[in-house]
């Protein structure tokens, strides 16, 4: 059997949609923020593919995905840093204690 | 061969996400995602993205997964591991996802050049869109440092300043309050360490 484009798109897709459900159901700020790493990754595996399976060779989705993931990187660290900030206001890193927006 | 090694790692990467939002142990649960990143790595290299799969590695598996990690031990999440699972919203999760995978699934189908494989390199010139693949660049952390100083210089330059940036919002964010001793400078980590003082 032979891999084609589709296939790498298909596992992506269900990669997205696991972190989709990660961040619908999980109540832990962290573990969310976790499932949305996740959910960039498997859009980085699209391009990649995409990338590959261009048949003028060309390598744009391949930088694409490189900036993608320095931004993460980037993303990561002031998230994280607001967690942390969050935690020492509230002690507590569960969704359903930050209600303070709820009506 | 290819097959095999792709359904390999394809599968142990789905694997591992799964683990990721159905693990209670925090810990555990970036370790697994730091698993998910290795087998996604490994699907790069099957795509001859080696410089992004070294990059993945390095980035996420390495740097990012040390912050979750340090975070989840700083914060001491133990608590809430025995929490009942929400069924109501494991089931709309479901669904949700579900629903993705199958409109996914359906535009997959009738996507033009969605099967092409990377064995079959003769492709008709008429097709305009995703064809069969061209023959593998065994140097593409050359060609990508090409593109990257020169069509995507100014990207790259912008970039650097946004990670400035971000070095300096996390710098603010973990400041100690203005009572405490004015010594805390620069560094990130020595910012985070203040929240376990507390």
């Amino acid at each position: 059997m032979e891999i084609t484009l589709n296939h790498y798109l298909a596992v992506a897709a269900t990669l997205f949609a696991i972190g989709m459900m990660g961040v619908i159901m999980r109540r832990n700020l962290l573990i969310i923020y976790m499932s949305l790493e996740m959910m960039l990754q498997a859009a980085n595996l699209t391009l990649v593919a995409f990338s590959r399976f261009n048949p003028r060779g060309h390598l744009d989705g391949q930088v694409f995905v490189f900036f993608v993931i320095t931004v993460a990187a980037a993303e990561v660290a002031v998230g994280l840093a607001l967690i942390v900030a969050l935690y020492r206001v509230r002690q507590t890193t569960q969704v359903q204690d930050l209600n303070t927006l709820k009506f | 061969m290819e097959a095999f090694f792709f359904w390999i790692f394809s599968i142990g990467m789905i694997v591992c996400g799964l683990a990721v939002i159905l693990n209670r142990n925090a810990v555990a649960s970036a370790l697994c995602f730091a698993f998910t990143i290795v087998f996604m790595s490994a699907l790069f290299v099957m795509l001859s993205a080696f410089f992004l799969a070294a990059v993945q590695i390095l980035v996420t598996a390495g740097a990012v997964m040390v912050l979750f990690l340090f975070i989840i031990m700083l914060l001491d999440l133990t608590a809430m591991e025995h929490a009942p699972r929400q069924k109501l919203w494991m089931g709309c999760a479901l669904v949700v996802a579900l629903g993705f995978v199958f409109t996914v699934a359906r535009t997959l189908y009738t996507l033009p050049g969605g099967t092409a494989s990377l064995t079959n390199t003769v492709t008709p010139s008429s097709v305009p869109s995703f064809g069969a693949a061209t023959p593998v660049t065994p140097d593409d952390t050359h060609q990508i440092g090409k593109l990257l100083f020169s069509t995507y210089v100014a990207p790259f330059e912008i970039t650097s300043l946004l990670i400035l940036v971000a070095t300096i919002g996390v710098i603010v964010l973990c400041k100690e309050e203005p009572r405490s001793a004015p010594g805390k400078e620069a560094s990130r980590e020595p910012k985070k360490e203040t929240a376990l003082t507390r």
